[in-house]
């Protein structure tokens, strides 16, 4: 039928342009550009050795490290998500209250709201100033080292989401954790 | 104060750009010349339809075969496995009906191969398929009774007005910071030494086409929440701006090519309207503080945090729930299933009326639906024969209307009670308990009705009877809502014009606008509201202290 063979001529025309030309075109330019982001703004070590992405969370239990957010995927790179719980679930409330056990919080220091929930992709690699400068005395502890030099180095990486029109500040959790273990 | 200005920039900035964009996007599918043109007459109605189905069904069978043999396929560096049959059936469905609802998680199930050449494919054809029919729609409607030729008219949307929209927008995520790679995941060592695998791939030249086409499909799981798919709160802006502004642009292309922009002025009016409520309404309900940590030591400042990540914005979570529900697009910029019960409402009602600016093409035809019956309302309250655009509507173009506009809730409604009633399909499935458990059956038919996307995630839905039943859901929401309007244009191209005399009845006055809303709004309020209770209504009743 003459729709048919129109149909694949047009078929493998798409094909060519869409799916050859326009991906390879944008790839040279991101290869090119900026290939660090190109590639997943993967962070080295000293030694070369790569740790992680600027952009994925990853898991810290230490004291001597900030905190991650939640994960409902248990910070996996490569199989992301969120948690799904409905604000009626309780087994929010429940990893809530673990949570809050966990960072000692209480009613005179409550816990900044993003330690207690998940984010959607599991991956979140901030979390707000607020819930930075609740963890500093923790980390300056185990650390042995005085609360200003951490407080310092929160404040040099604490960046604004949006500009002017987010005025809440957000901090990249591996980023100051890696700042930490450089500075010595 | 912030959240209205962002509100405002976004849509209000889209808003303007469109404007431009429907001049450019009329010229193109009027004027521009394509590469394959050789033969190629114009159709009458039947044959523009019996053209964009063939063409759709070879969308769909390649694209079928192509996920079923991923693994023998190249482009695989991470060695993606088969899919089972079901799952092939329910993807190749949802992304040749512009859905790209995802039972599946991109970066877990799928190579670089089926998501460039199979997934990402699809997403310009359906788009362009969708861009193709409207113009044919307000040929129509405009006088003539060749509606064009499909395949030039598929070739037109596709290279002169998708791609060039897709470049621009994917250099801008370039710059932005998404990857665009062709390695496979990258393997890392934690701090604490714990090995991370990070998969990345062609990021930005999928998600471009993702927004641009409201499409949807996201290239890894979690969509737009995750930080190699939106890193910035600027890709995030970006990304807004695409899910909209072919939609909006939409309307005024059907306005040129009718040459009644008056009329497309009031409709445009109708639908930032409707699409503004819904916005604030999100809004408002997503700034109240979860319900799960009453009485908690938490500090709640920015409303419910379940679900969102920081970097986007407090705005972004309901703010893109309404913009990607009321155009067919359905990526997400937060979790929906972790939204409050209330604002639920926002995305849902906007799959329901599936017309507050649309999918791209498809939406602007859903409208003239409701044009139609709210023409032919108008005319009978006032004791007159309804017309439009000089044609007069009469008992067959009632029908087909009518029958058009009950299919969208007999599927949502239909299929949600089905799987209601039978446990191992429906009830045994879903994540949240109690009421959520409903509206996350609810929410998955609406989305593939209304060829969203989107999902209450958790849902057991890679089942065989979720494949198969949202599958079949989504063609005949996809087909049936293209082929009755054309029908319905060709039913009045084909008759005498009726002079405009001082009784016509006319569409381009704000009294028309209001009866066009209210239309809108009553058929879709009361068709959907016994179901819209049942869910999110019982759910937040459930957690009012």
């Amino acid at each position: 039928m003459k729709n048919l063979i129109t149909s694949l001529k047009l078929v493998v025309l798409t094909l060519v342009i869409c799916c050859v030309a326009y991906p390879l075109f944008v790839l040279a330019l991101a290869q090119t550009v900026t290939p660090e982001t190109a590639n997943g703004s993967l962070l080295q070590n000293t030694s070369g050795d790569v740790i992680g992405s600027r952009l994925i969370a990853q898991e810290f239990h230490s004291p001597r490290y900030f905190w991650s957010r939640p994960s409902g995927v248990d910070y996996d790179g490569a199989g992301a998500g969120g948690s799904n719980l409905a604000p009626a679930n309780p087994e929010l409330t429940e990893r809530a209250r673990n949570l809050i056990t966990t960072y000692g919080a209480s009613a005179e220091n409550p816990l900044p709201a993003d330690l207690v929930t998940a984010s959607g992709s599991g991956l979140d690699p901030h979390i707000s100033e607020a819930a930075a400068r609740f963890q500093i005395a923790r980390v300056a502890e185990a650390r042995g080292w005085p609360v200003e030099k951490v407080a310092a180095l929160v404040e040099a990486r604490a960046v604004s989401a949006g500009g002017p029109l987010v005025p809440d500040k957000i901090v990249p959790v591996l980023e100051l954790n890696f700042a930490l273990d450089q500075a010595k | 104060m912030n959240d209205i200005l962002i509100i405002l920039l976004i849509v209000g900035g889209t808003a303007a750009l469109s404007w431009p964009l429907g001049k450019y996007m009329t010229w193109a599918m009027q004027k521009g010349k394509t590469p394959v043109s050789a033969g190629l007459a114009p159709q009458s109605w039947a044959h523009y339809l019996g053209s964009m189905l063939v063409f759709n069904a070879c969308m769909f069978v390649l694209v079928f075969l192509i996920l079923l043999t991923q693994q023998w396929l190249p482009l695989n560096p991470d060695t993606k496995q088969a899919l089972n049959w079901d799952l092939v059936f329910n993807t190749a469905s949802s992304f040749t009906t512009n859905t790209n609802l995802q039972h599946y998680s991109g970066e877990v199930s799928l190579s670089y191969f089926s998501q460039v050449f199979g997934l990402m494919w699809l997403q310009f054809v359906s788009a362009a398929t969708g861009i193709a029919c409207l113009t044919a729609l307000a040929r129509g409607l405009g006088g003539s009774k060749e509606l064009g030729n499909f395949f030039i008219d598929l070739q037109r949307a596709t290279f002169l007005v998708l791609l060039p929209l897709a470049f621009i927008v994917a250099a801008l995520y370039v710059l932005g910071g998404m990857p665009m790679t062709l390695n496979g995941a990258a393997q890392a060592t934690t701090l604490e030494g714990v090995a991370q695998t990070i998969a990345r791939g062609p990021v930005a030249t999928f998600v471009a086409i993702k927004q641009l086409g409201t499409n949807g499909g996201g290239f890894f799981g979690p969509n737009s929440t995750h930080p190699l798919e939106n890193p910035t709160f600027f890709t995030n802006a970006i990304s807004m701006f695409a899910i909209i502004i072919i939609p909006m642009a939409c309307v005024w292309l059907f306005g040129r090519v009718t040459r009644r922009m008056g009329h497309a002025g009031v409709v445009f009016g109708v639908m930032l309207v409707l699409i503004l409520g819904k916005i604030g309404w999100a809004v408002c309900s997503e700034s109240t503080p979860t319900a799960a940590f009453d009485g908690l030591p938490v500090a709640q400042n920015v409303g419910n945090l379940e679900g969102k990540e920081l970097r986007l914005g407090a705005t972004t979570g309901p703010l893109w729930s309404v913009l990607t529900t009321s155009t067919s697009n359905g990526s997400v910029g937060s979790m929906h299933n972790s939204l409050n019960p209330l604002t639920g409402l926002a995305p849902l009602s906007g799959m329901w009326l599936n017309a507050t600016f649309g999918g791209v093409g498809v939406g602007m035809i859903n409208m003239f639906i409701y044009i139609v019956v709210a023409v032919f309302l108008a005319g009978m309250m006032i004791g007159r024969t309804p017309e439009y655009m000089g044609k007069r509507v009469e008992a067959r173009e009632m029908l087909l209307a009518a029958i058009c506009l009950l299919a969208h809730p007999l599927l949502i409604l239909g299929g949600t009670a089905l799987f209601a009633l039978i446990p191992a399909w429906g009830a045994e499935t879903i994540n949240n308990p109690g009421a959520r458990g409903f509206t996350e059956m609810l929410y998955e038919f609406s989305s593939a009705a209304a060829n969203n996307g989107s999902g209450y995630e958790g849902l057991g839905d890679g089942s065989v009877p979720w494949n198969v039943a949202t599958g079949l859901v989504m063609l005949i929401g996809r087909y049936l809502p293209i082929i009755l309007p054309l029908a319905i244009a060709g039913s009045l191209a084909a008759k005498r014009t009726v002079a405009e005399s001082a009784g016509t009845l006319r569409t381009d006055i704000p009294t028309f606008g209001i009866m066009l809303a209210g239309v809108i709004v009553l058929l879709g309020a009361l068709t959907f509201l016994p179901a819209a209770v049942l869910g999110p209504i019982v759910e937040h009743l459930s957690l009012v202290r």
